[in-house]
């Protein structure tokens, strides 16, 4: 029974929380759902007075958001995809192959971790205006296609990976990478979706490096475009509202979706140390 | 050469050969950068040199001696250490306080508060920040709102150089506690029940419970969580990007901002460039300092 008094105040204070973290996102959809100019009221309107969808057809006609829509979805799927194939064959190596070297280059390659991306970045669009691909999406991938957090962690995970198996298909005469593709990477498979979320929504929510490489607003990524757009219509909180709720919609599916993964790879993430 | 044994050396083939795509990636569009940027910092790379690289020339230490000179520079790394002073702890405590309550032995529906803590996390943050902006609102927001509610003053949030700071705190706050939430409840997940059954049995209460046992068994998680917060923290931009574009009166102006306008605006690539690794020699300099106060404390 003494148990009732703790219970409830910690009930209250987790939903009071509960309450803090989703008014803010709440009140962004609910918003971008009312008519022109209630969002602008005092005292604040929790819900619009009629549900209108003029603003979601205005990010599409008037602001032509459908394009960095569609640029945010290629660069996320291509990032994803592309640094899925190379993280997963050089943390399966750095596990699992012997090579000589090895244990040093690693070693070399997790000084990138401490390093901030920041120092990198002015040398980096130089460089890459130097090749020609400034103001272009493969300018937004690039730099994002062999993640070293990934390297490490898909690598502690291929540590488990059995030697005896890998031997076994060695004798039966399969080439190094048939192993990895056929062997490996489904036993890889639990890591490699949490990794794949990750990068997902890094890349989906990045902004400061497609901000810099990206000059011409047809090649503007979505977040690029948005804090474009809210410079200029600071006054349209029902419209920019929508375009927020566009923005964080695909990752906050993406998350509800494949939470589990997510969760665990954060969780796995405090093990490094 | 050729070795003796012929399945390692085919196994070392196949071992460069994975690692290869992805050192090459990192060797060329990381670390190089980092290296260039470095030779960069010494010199008056400026807007004329990106059409012609040779009329750079290298002028010593002069952006370092330029930069500790400007004001605006100690702004901007006073503001960073603002947020990052205050920021920061704040962040771990919240995150800290979320954890107990979510993984209290007393809490029903743990998922389902987990997971809405979270979803902050995965938003997009310049979304956010828009939304953030709308809040802060002075006549309209909702903050204002609820201050007044409770009988408070209104807050000129965005618009005070007093208030734009502690502002943008509060919404970083609110986006990234649940990230360290969800470390330290594995951190207390993995403090063994038998050591609170023990202190239990020597009739410790709750408070000396959390004093001797909680807080220990999360010292290995502290170092992690307070190490990448600062690290992350001191890499503010799009927030005061967004909301603020570093003013009101520079007061949200912060070192990577500054970075970016000097670099990015002004193509002061030499400024930029020495602005980025003072900022690099900070972090690591409060990563060292902070992990000799963590094993202090611990030993």
């Amino acid at each position: 029974m003494r148990r009732i008094v703790p219970s409830l105040a910690i009930h209250a204070l987790l939903a009071l929380g509960a309450a803090l973290t989703l008014v803010p996102l709440l009140w962004m959809v609910s918003a971008s759902f009312m008519p022109t100019g209630e969002a602008n009221r005092f005292p604040p309107r929790l819900l619009p007075s009629h549900g209108t969808l003029e603003h979601y057809a205005a990010l599409f006609t008037r602001l032509s958001l459908a394009r960095p829509f569609m640029n945010s979805l290629i660069v996320t799927a291509v990032t994803t995809l592309a640094s899925l194939l190379i993280v997963s064959m050089a943390g399966y190596a750095f596990a699992k192959l012997r090579f000589r070297g090895r244990e040093r280059l690693f070693r070399a390659l997790l000084l990138a971790i401490v390093i901030p991306t920041q120092v990198g970045m002015l040398p980096l669009f130089l460089l890459l205006q130097k090749i020609g691909v400034v103001n272009t999406l493969a300018a937004v991938v690039i730099p994002g296609l062999a993640p070293v957090f990934g390297i490490f962690m898909i690598r502690q995970y291929a540590l488990s990976v059995p030697d005896d198996l890998l031997e076994a298909a060695r004798i039966d005469g399969a080439s190094e990478l048939q192993i990895f593709w056929t062997i490996v990477m489904p036993l890889l498979r639990p890591i490699l979706v949490t990794f794949a979320v990750f990068v997902f929504l890094s890349t989906w929510n990045d902004f400061m490096w497609p901000l810099i490489v990206l000059s011409d607003d047809r090649r503007y990524t979505l977040p690029v475009a948005l804090a474009n757009l809210a410079g200029e219509h600071v006054q349209d909180t029902e419209l920019m509202m929508a375009g927020s709720v566009l923005t964080v919609l695909p990752v906050l599916l993406l998350f509800v979706g494949l939470q589990r993964h997510y969760l665990r790879g954060v969780m796995m993430g405090s093990l490094k140390e | 050469m050729r070795r003796a044994n012929p399945g390692l050396s085919r196994q070392a083939r196949a071992g460069w050969l994975f690692v290869s795509p992805a050192l090459l990636l990192v060797a060329v569009f990381f670390f190089v950068p980092v290296v260039i940027g470095l030779v960069l910092s010494f010199t008056d790379f400026d807007i004329y040199a990106i059409g012609a690289p040779d009329t750079a020339r290298f002028v010593g230490t002069h952006n370092y001696a330029a930069l500790f000179r400007l004001p605006l520079f100690w702004k901007a790394l006073g503001n960073t250490v603002y947020f990052v002073g205050v920021g920061a702890p704040l962040s771990v405590l919240v995150s800290l306080g979320a954890a107990l309550l979510v993984n209290s032995r007393l809490t029903r529906f743990q998922p389902f508060f987990r997971s809405v803590f979270f979803v902050p996390v995965v938003t997009t943050l310049v979304a956010v920040a828009i939304v953030w902006r709308y809040v802060y609102q002075p006549q309209y927001g909702l903050a204002n709102w609820a201050l007044r509610g409770l009988g408070l003053p209104a807050i000129d949030w965005l618009g005070d150089p007093h208030w734009a700071m502690p502002a943008i705190i509060l919404l970083a706050v609110w986006k990234n506690f649940g990230y360290n939430m969800l470390i330290f409840i594995a951190g207390l997940q993995s403090i063994p029940q038998s050591l609170y059954e023990a202190a239990e049995l020597d009739g410790a209460g709750a408070w000396e419970r959390f004093r001797h046992v909680t807080l220990p068994g999360l010292g290995p998680t502290f170092v992690f969580v307070g190490v990448t917060t600062m690290l992350g923290f001191f890499q503010l931009f799009a927030e005061p990007y967004v909301m603020t574009q570093g003013g009101p009166l520079k007061s949200t102006t912060t070192l990577v901002l500054f970075m970016y306008e000097e670099g990015f605006r002004w193509w002061r690539m030499g400024n930029a460039a020495a602005i980025a690794f003072v900022l690099f020699a900070i972090m690591l300099l409060g990563s060292l300092v902070q992990m000799r106060l963590q094993r202090e404390r611990t030993t």
